[in-house]
């Protein structure tokens, strides 16, 4: 039942933020409740659409009328070093009609043609809220489809109407772990493998780390789910350590598998100097831990030491442009936790940043580094982001796309760290990037001349 | 031309890479041409979420709409508690001179009587009698884009357009369908006000999403028409109704105000042009103005200029339907062999396309019809198609998320004909005159020699107006 995965996924014992809630509120969710006329965000269809829809050789069927793939697909700069299977948009298209007499048979179909014309090695069917209201009962069309086409045919049962984007993402990690991790044996396997959670290779930042990775030896066996293979996924449960990147989101995915096959995980990122040295050093040491050659961990700190004295050799031409320079930093959980340390690397100050996904421990970590007068928002009205801006009280805002005007129209310097970036900044030459991208967009000529009042006023 | 067969509609179970957006969508764009207006989706967040990226991708504005953040208990039990908090709370927050309402697949599917609500959210909120409000039905799962967007016009010209005792002299007014860019009413409203006439635009997003630098931050709509105009309506002399999909708007307006409507299906092309303009110095009663009189003469000589490339070009286009009668006419005009033309979904006009398929598909269909095409014509989403089959896409429509300036092309009109033509003629002018293209590229198979060698453009050089000597 959907309502029991919800409660599971919300009980999560492996998330920061659910150990320090009382029974009480853990069952409440993780969300606080929308508010109506004021609410912004994805719904739970959207999550866990961006969770799986980066496995690329997979055809992803959304099982809705056309909403919510017609206005959504296309839209994310997840990346794909083969198959473009995952480009392409399915959907059942729901009309009246179907609606009135039911949508199974039509999904059938669709599945059916599908594995025809694209022989795809698994189809992944979304379920949403119409259909979930007239009571189509996608896991039984799944398994009927599957069995009759002899390809795994996957239920994500995540209809928009249940919750956020963020529950959406865990009942995409959910997903894997009844129908897909564990399903098939891998071709070859070492005991240098690990398995990255919750990295989407958005503008393809999974390769700027991996590498560093293949140099070291770490091999990445498979990754939910940027540049993923269905194949590769099935076999996760031979990985000997896990990495769960965006820690909120698939947490429940690394605590299962060390659950259910012992294999071990930790929480890293690649954002930043710091943290991509701990990252790198963290999988080698687990990998050895864990049987690998010991050797890998020489050769970790080679290559670490090696890249940060040539990130801060890089990093030198921008610190004296970037001293005195202020950053608003809008963006969620650990990454801004992450880039925090990264931006003041490059000898920038944040004057603040949201905190609305992060955990309490994080929030103390940053007061305690960062002083009383470093502002933490929680929820900061547009509004009131305008008029700091406006009132020039930072020089740059670095966000996602949803924001972006606000700080455009108050003629400030704006850069998009979300997922429509067009940028890598992971690992030690996205860091390198941002810096870049940051000192293009302060010293662009424009801004003093989108400043100038019109001669007739 | 080809002989013309119809398929009522792509037999297909799953739709592939689809053509057809969410009638909602459109609800909300024709919601944001009205002046301080909040657009709100009865539904849940998602629905908002992804048409607000959408819109914000193709505009790369702020898009203001908010969601009564439908879940699984209030979808159920009835939405009317959330609808009437995110009322409220955008009243409060945001003090919208509208709020537009446009109920989606979860609160259509549960049927909820929007009519009742609004009279139940009258009743007990009396203090709120100020606010103006506009409930409109917008099930995602019944028509599209262009039919939402159609439904808000009627809704807005039902909810606030009033009968007059006098006619104010040369106040027109004008419905704007969404084949239309917020460039092409501004457009209109430069021609229609070059005769002195006074236009009352609905929606006119020419003064919302075109670039607008507020002076502060507000989360409603920056610009465009005004309550107490569409209330005026009833004093104009007459109604221009441009597109098909403004009829039913027009009939309620006629209907309510006996103000006499004008129908245009399309302003681009040489004689639609003139029809219009006709059309305009009819009821100003004035000569066309020099301004005017220059630009047809501007595009006629870009006919004659541009012609030689587009002769017998095969097209696919792929288009909401008004745009798609619009563009698939045009290049008619100008001798393209269009082959297909792609809706899509179902509207009265494609009766009136003509092509050698006229279908209501999605791109992979677009992309299997644009197979040995010189071009096709459809949104940002024909990319990947394009790519595949090799055949270039010339980007019109919405989303056109990988252009900047979408929202302000113009190709109405005289000047925006042209324009149009010179787009279109400069994708061919510009293959011809790049050596590479001639030898290996596939433009190569199919009518390249035609245009290139017989152009006419009389430069004396061998092998055509190039001046490539072939391989």
């Amino acid at each position: 039942m959907l309502a029991d995965k919800i409660q599971e996924v919300f009980n999560e014992p492996g998330c920061g933020i659910n150990q320090a809630k009382t029974t009480k509120e853990r069952k409440k969710g993780c969300s606080k409740p929308l508010k109506p006329g004021a609410a912004a965000g994805g719904c739970a269809y959207d999550g866990a659409m961006i969770a799986l829809q980066p496995i690329a050789d997979v055809a992803h069927l959304v099982h809705g009328p056309i909403a919510c793939l017609g206005n959504s697909w296309d839209n994310r700069g997840t990346r794909s070093s083969g198959s473009q299977l995952y480009r392409t948009g399915f959907t059942t298209d729901l009309s009246e009609l179907d609606i009135v007499h039911g949508g199974e048979k039509k999904l059938y179909k669709a599945i059916k043609e599908i594995v025809q014309q694209h022989n795809p090695p698994a189809v992944f069917v979304y379920q949403t809220c119409v259909p979930a209201m007239i009571g189509d009962d996608i896991e039984a069309v799944c398994k009927y489809a599957a069995n009759k086409l002899g390809v795994p045919v996957i239920p994500v049962n995540a209809p928009g109407f249940v919750g956020s984007k963020n529950l959406g993402n865990k009942l995409a990690g959910e997903t894997l772990l009844d129908h897909v991790i564990g399903t098939r044996e891998p071709e070859v396997s070492t005991p240098n493998d690990v398995c990255i959670i919750g990295e989407y290779n958005l503008a393809g930042e999974l390769w700027l780390a991996k590498p560093l990775m293949d140099e070291i030896g770490i091999r990445i066996q498979s990754c939910i789910s940027g540049d993923g293979r269905y194949n590769e996924i099935a076999a996760a449960h031979r990985a000997r350590v896990t990495m769960v990147v965006c820690s909120q989101a698939l947490i429940n995915v690394g605590r299962k598998m060390e659950e259910r096959w012992g294999i071990p995980y930790f929480e890293g990122s690649f954002y930043g100097v710091t943290d991509m040295s701990d990252t790198l050093r963290t999988m080698a040491t687990m990998l050895v831990q864990r049987g690998a050659d010991p050797a890998m961990i020489d050769r970790a700190e080679a290559v670490i030491a090696r890249e940060e004295a040539a990130v801060s050799k890089r990093l030198e031409r921008y610190k004296p442009r970037f001293t005195g320079k202020r950053v608003l930093l809008f963006t969620g959980g650990v990454k801004s936790w992450s880039m925090v340390t990264a931006l003041e690397e490059a000898g920038l100050t944040i004057v603040g940043s949201s905190t609305k996904k992060s955990t309490k421990e994080d929030k103390e970590k940053l007061k305690k580094r960062k002083g009383e007068e470093f502002h933490m928002w929680d929820d900061l009205k547009p509004k009131e982001m305008y008029r700091m801006l406006r009132d020039s009280e930072a020089d740059i805002m670095l966000s996602g796309g949803r924001s972006q005007f606000i700080s455009l129209k108050a003629k400030v310097p704006w850069l998009d760290v979300n997922q429509e970036r067009h940028h890598a900044y992971a690992g030690y030459d996205g860091i390198v990037n941002l810096c870049e991208e940051i000192d293009k967009t302060l010293s662009n000529p424009i801004w003093r001349q989108v400043r100038l009042p019109a001669p007739w006023e | 031309m080809t002989h013309i067969t119809r398929s009522p509609a792509s037999t297909k179970a799953a739709s592939t890479n689809p053509l057809k957006m969410s009638a909602p969508l459109g609800g909300a764009l024709a919601f944001l041409g009205m002046d301080r207006c909040l657009p709100l989706f009865h539904g849940s967040q998602g629905c908002t979420a992804f048409g607000m990226v959408l819109l914000v991708r193709h505009f790369r504005e702020a898009i203001p709409l908010q969601t009564t953040a439908m879940n699984q208990v209030s979808t159920i039990l009835g939405g009317y508690e959330n609808l009437e908090e995110a009322l409220k709370t955008i009243y409060e927050r945001n003090k919208p001179a509208l709020i537009g309402v446009c109920t989606t697949g979860v609160t259509e599917t549960k049927g909820e009587d929007l009519d009742g609500h609004l009279k139940t959210f009258r009743m007990r909120n009396p203090d709120l009698n100020d606010l103006n409000l506009v409930f409109v039905s917008t099930p995602d799962f019944n028509g599209g884009f262009e039919d939402g967007y159609a439904a808000v016009v009627q809704g807005i010209v039902e909810s606030f357009a009033e009968p007059a005792d006098q006619r104010i002299k040369g106040q027109v007014n004008i419905l704007a369908g969404c084949h239309l860019t917020p460039g092409d009413v501004e457009e209109i409203r430069d021609i229609v006000e070059s005769f002195g006439l006074t236009p009352i635009i609905v929606p006119d997003l020419s003064l919302s999403m075109s670039g607008r630098q507020p002076s502060d931050f507000t989360a409603t709509s920056l610009g465009g028409t005004t309550i107490d105009q569409v209330r005026s309506m009833g004093a104009s002399e007459v109604t221009l109704v441009l597109g098909e999909q403004m009829r039913r708007a027009a009939a309620a307006l006629e209907l309510k105000t006996d103000v006499p409507s004008l129908f245009f299906d399309r302003l681009t092309g040489l004689e639609a042009s003139d029809r219009f303009i006709k059309a305009l110095a009819e009821i100003s009663g004035r000569p066309v103005p020099t301004k005017l009189r220059r630009q047809r003469e501007s595009l006629v000589d870009g006919m004659l200029d541009g012609h030689f490339f587009l002769t017998r070009k095969k097209m696919v286009v792929a288009l909401e339907p008004d745009h798609l009668f619009t563009v698939t006419s045009y290049l008619q005009d100008l001798g393209v062999d269009v082959v297909a033309a792609v809706a899509p979904q179902q509207a009265a006009v494609l009766e009136k396309v003509k092509a050698g398929t006229v279908m209501v598909g999605d791109h992979s269909d677009v992309e299997a019809m644009a197979k040995g095409c010189d071009l096709m014509i459809a949104n940002s989403h024909g990319r990947m198609g394009s790519a595949r089959s090799g055949v270039p896409l010339y980007r019109m429509g919405l989303p056109m998320f990988d252009r900047l300036g979408s929202g302000l092309v113009v190709s109405v009109g005289y000047r925006g004909s042209r324009d149009l033509l010179f787009a279109l003629a400069n994708i061919f002018l510009a293959a011809e005159t790049d050596h590479e293209s001639h030898h290996g590229n596939q433009s190569h198979e199919h009518g390249h020699d035609g245009c290139c060698g017989g152009s006419g453009h009389g430069d004396g050089r061998e092998g055509g107006s190039c001046g490539c000597t072939g391989a």
